[in-house]
């Protein structure tokens, strides 16, 4: 009965979150629109590498390259060869796919630490290509772009950001639901057992990393027009380290996790706005503290003390049926 | 042939600072799996550390002296008493995240309670040139080569001739045997990262007259100090000193003979190839995975 009462509880407070995300905006200024549009952009990021990280145990530094790719696909075709924004997301889908299941190949010969260098390697070559092809990119020069005229008003556009989080949200949710969510599982847990279960592990490693910077791509597909500028600066080391920090900090390897992260590393330095240069110190300490306290991240907190009132509520129920057992016997 | 003795110099000299930084990480992460993210800040904060000192009217020596105390106090012992001893037994991934924040913690703290700008920092070696094998070098560069050689063959020294090293070394191969077998683990461990401190320390003393001292310059070493640990090999003293020292050279050769724009690019490339190809570095061993 108590499983049932907090399914429901779960349900209402996810009801609920979905009609603020709806209608709490409607109030919001235009600089509000952009703070929660950039949110759901994120978000859509750490939910990736959530995927690639949290599920499948795999390191990778490189998110924020892929959200570059993504963002230089829709921001290249839509100016220069004038293509629809929708028409770029299957291209910049298919590239960063390719390029994430390349990356995964490292993976399968080494892990940890050494994952983390060549995926950091990787994310400074990309930065170092957008820098240095001028021909394509434009250089350090940018390019402008603007929003599709049907999602040219701040709110308009939020929805937009927001409806796609929610269909990425949907996706993931059944992803890691299904047999291929479970095999992801395994293969953080335990890669050797899983290999001896049968689970084709190269194969999953592969996909890990592939699906994860799909959506990477995805995030970058919608955050080149929600900046409207597209240039080199913000895809550096940087941001793939910014959206690992938000997997951490959420909780890594919880569906949730991500939203939640990704939601902190974008309000906070608006609410710390007023200590000025401060907030980045305060963040980085805060990131500290929380990770003493608690490695899981924020919902790991959540995580351990619903299960401590379970086993408080085991444990009492057992002590209540402990007299009537020894009566019985 | 005279400006490559000069590259060659030049690049053994970053090299040898390298090699320096990479050792110190390697010890860390053979002691306790620790991957010290912040490790290039680590190379940063010392050199603010004596600037600060020699600001309120220390003479030099004093104020290097100052440094490598509160460099081994603060990046030694506190480093590891506030974070990595809470956090040791959650695994190395929260671990790793932690020093990342950490370096952003160091960076934007130097920025804002010091300076942003880029401090000169006086060198321990006078800025002249000498003549070797008919190429003028910069007795900078000679001098920083020598110490660090000197440093690097002193902690082997410890390492391989001294009882303590040796318990040193039994921490990092097997702690638990190591603590059957009547070592203090615990305070190996500390030495580790005490001696971590000084390395950084040391390599503070000598890089940043060369490249000044700024904030956000512990990017570029903590980079360079990663890719030295991993082309040598992870678990190998003499591993990140031939890491640091090729990774010199290359660096030096790349920014002379390659276009500036992909200068950056030829170390990171020579580090996947390493990963993909000899994972266990040049000189390393193969780590077993357990099931």
């Amino acid at each position: 009965m108590t499983a049932r009462r907090s399914r429901l509880f779960a349900a209402i407070a996810l009801v609920a979150v979905a009609a603020a995300l709806v209608l709490i905006p409607l109030t919001l200024n235009r600089y509000g629109l952009y703070i929660l549009s950039r949110w759901a952009v994120l978000a859509i990021a750490a939910i990736g590498l959530n995927l690639t990280l949290g599920y499948a145990g795999q390191v990778s530094l490189a998110q924020g390259a892929f959200v570059g790719i993504g963002a230089y696909t829709a921001a290249i075709l839509t100016t220069s060869a004038g293509w629809p924004l929708l028409a770029t997301l299957p291209v910049a889908i298919v590239l960063c796919f390719a390029i994430g299941w390349l990356l995964g190949y490292p993976a399968l010969r080494v892990q940890h630490h050494y994952l983390a260098f060549v995926t950091l390697a990787f994310s400074t070559l990309a930065f170092l290509v957008f820098r240095n092809e001028e021909w394509l990119t434009k250089g350090i020069y940018g390019l402008m772009m603007n929003r599709p005229a049907w999602f040219a008003s701040p709110l308009s556009f939020y929805y937009l950001c927001l409806g796609s989080l929610g269909v990425v949200s949907l996706a993931t949710w059944w992803l890691i639901r299904s047999p291929w969510g479970r095999a992801f599982m395994a293969l953080r847990e335990n890669p050797i057992r899983a290999l001896s279960l049968g689970i084709d592990t190269r194969r999953y490693t592969l996909m890990a990393f592939a699906i994860g910077s799909t959506l990477g791509g995805v995030s970058g597909v919608l955050y080149a027009p929600l900046v409207e500028f597209v240039d080199p600066t913000p895809f550096t080391l940087a941001l793939s380290l910014d959206i690992l920090m938000m997997v951490i900090v959420g909780g890594a390897g919880f569906f949730f996790g991500p939203f939640l992260g990704a939601l902190i590393a974008v309000l906070l330095p608006e609410w710390l706005r007023f200590t000025q240069g401060f907030y980045l110190i305060l963040y980085a300490l805060l990131v500290m503290v929380l990770l003493v306290y608690s490695p899981q991240g924020l919902l790991g907190i959540l995580d351990r003390f619903l299960a401590d009132r379970r086993t408080r509520a085991a444990s009492a129920a057992r002590a209540a049926a402990a007299p009537t057992l020894e009566e019985t016997a | 042939m005279a400006t490559l003795v000069n590259i060659l110099i030049a690049g053994l000299a970053t090299g040898a600072i390298y090699a320096l930084v990479a050792i110190g990480f390697t010890l860390l992460w053979q002691t306790s799996q620790t991957i010290n993210f912040a490790q290039g800040e680590f190379v940063m904060l010392p050199a603010f550390f004596m600037l600060a000192a020699a600001n309120m009217g220390l003479p030099f020596w004093a104020a290097v002296l100052i440094g490598f105390n509160v460099t081994m106090l603060l990046l030694g012992w506190g480093f590891k008493r506030l974070l990595v001893d809470p956090m040791l037994r959650h695994g190395v991934l929260p671990l790793a995240i932690a020093t990342m924040a950490l370096s952003v913690f160091m960076r934007e703290a130097v920025k804002e309670f010091f300076t942003a700008e880029a401090q000169p920092f006086p060198s321990i070696v006078p800025a002249t040139n000498i003549d070797i094998l008919g190429a003028v070098v910069s007795l900078q560069n000679v001098g920083a080569l020598g110490v660090a050689v000197a440093a690097v063959l002193a902690l082997q020294y410890l390492l391989t001739r001294t009882s303590v090293g040796h318990q040193m070394q039994a921490t990092a191969q097997n702690p638990t045997v190591a603590r059957i077998l009547g070592v203090p683990v615990d305070r190996m461990i500390l030495y580790t990262f005490l001696i971590n401190a000084g390395l950084v320390a040391l390599a503070s003393l000598l890089i940043t007259p060369i490249y000044l001292a700024k904030f956000s310059s512990g990017e570029v070493l903590g980079q360079a100090a990663f890719i030295a640990a991993i082309v040598g090999g992870f678990n190998q003293v003499r591993g990140a000193i031939a890491g640091g020292l090729l990774l010199g050279v290359v660096d030096n050769l790349a920014a002379t003979y390659v276009s500036t724009q992909y200068r950056a690019a030829i170390p990171l490339f020579l580090l996947i190839a390493i990963i993909l190809f000899r994972p266990q570095g040049l000189f390393g061993r193969a780590e077993e995975r357990t099931v």
